[in-house]
């Protein structure tokens, strides 16, 4: 295979990643809502959590666009 | 716009020197006043007229005083909840990281493109989506964390290497883990900042791309791809609006527990 062809391949196989955080970040939110409705008192609370959460689920599909950058303009 | 049908959403962070000051060194370093400086030296202005117009002590707030006391109290009340009574020596530190973040963050989403007839080539420029700013800020944050830690531990520091109620037969595992994590911080903070304004900044840069140039081939193309994109991006604005003030509350946050690490251990 041609390395650029390899090149944007792999861009496009990172974005499979970023992908699958957006699902995290949306599992996040939606337990929070979940457990707030619930919960309601007790919600408020636990917003830094409930953050810390989104990021550290956000981060990882930061990390996978930051590949398929560096693949494309990069590498 | 770039020429030739061909969108380059990078060039929106190219640093270049301005007002002539191209030249400009300092011990053999090139110290150019860039657009970068600029930007940041705006969101410092911004910030510093926000503050000085709320800053009046009237026993029954105005609208500016009370948005004021509310970014002061948010900041506050998040230090009180995460690090205690102590943590309110950091206010000013995660005070200013969180509103130059955010500062910075919102100036680079203003839309003085509209401008470009007056002056070619005028364009927002985000500081924040660069990792030498963002590292910085993130070393500030890491530096004190050890600063403090160390100052009121010592040595004792390292305990927080070992959690309570690790078990004895995996002492050779936990340490090293909770080091390699404890490592990492600098990195994901500045990380985490920097890529979330650099792919916001290139996502509305595509969708611009595409509105252009679905517009300027015709009513019919204009119609089909042209519209929607742009109604797409309006959406996407309120997004990264949203994705501003989430990455500096994120980066204060964060800040925030790093140090709760630092004065009380865990």
């Amino acid at each position: 295979m041609d390395a650029e062809a390899a090149k944007l391949l792999g861009a496009g196989l990172a974005a499979i990643g970023a992908g699958l955080a957006a699902l995290g970040v949306g599992n996040v939110f939606a337990k929070f809502l979940e457990g707030a409705l619930r919960n309601p008192s007790a919600a408020d609370s636990q917003q830094g959590r409930l953050f810390i959460g989104f990021a550290a689920a956000e981060l990882l599909g930061l990390l996978s666009f930051v590949i398929a950058v560096l693949l494309i303009f990069v590498a | 716009m770039a020429e030739g049908g061909k969108i380059d959403p990078m060039h929106q962070f190219t640093v270049e020197p301005l007002f002539g000051t191209t030249n400009w060194s300092l011990g053999g370093y090139n110290i150019a006043f860039t657009n970068s400086a600029l930007w940041m030296v705006l969101a410092l202005l911004a910030l510093w007229v926000f503050m000085i117009g709320g800053m009046r002590k009237q026993l029954v707030p105005g609208r500016w005083q009370a948005a004021v006391e509310g970014l002061t109290g948010f900041v506050d009340n998040m230090l009180a909840s995460n690090v205690g009574k102590e943590g309110r020596r950091f206010v000013p530190l995660v005070f200013t990281l969180f509103s130059f973040i955010l500062m910075a963050n919102l100036l680079g989403l203003l839309p003085i493109g509209i401008f470009r007839p007056l002056a070619p080539g005028l364009h927002p420029f985000a500081s924040t989506s660069h990792f030498t700013l963002t590292g910085v800020l993130a070393l500030l944050s890491f530096g004190t964390v050890l600063v403090v830690g160390f100052a009121r531990h010592g040595f004792h520091f390292f305990s927080l290497f070992v959690p309570h109620g690790t078990p004895w037969w995996l002492m050779w595992l936990i340490p090293p883990v909770e080091f390699f994590s404890f490592m990492v911080r600098p990195f994901s903070l500045a990380l985490r900042l920097f890529v979330a304004m650099t792919a916001g900044h290139i996502l509305l840069e595509v969708l611009a791309g595409f509105v252009v140039q679905s517009g300027s081939s015709g009513l019919l193309w204009g119609t089909i791809v042209g519209l929607p994109t742009f109604l797409l991006m309006i959406g996407i604005s309120a997004l990264e609006l949203l994705v501003c003030v989430i990455q500096a509350y994120v980066f204060a946050l964060l800040t925030s527990l790093y140090l709760n690490d630092a004065v009380n251990l865990h």
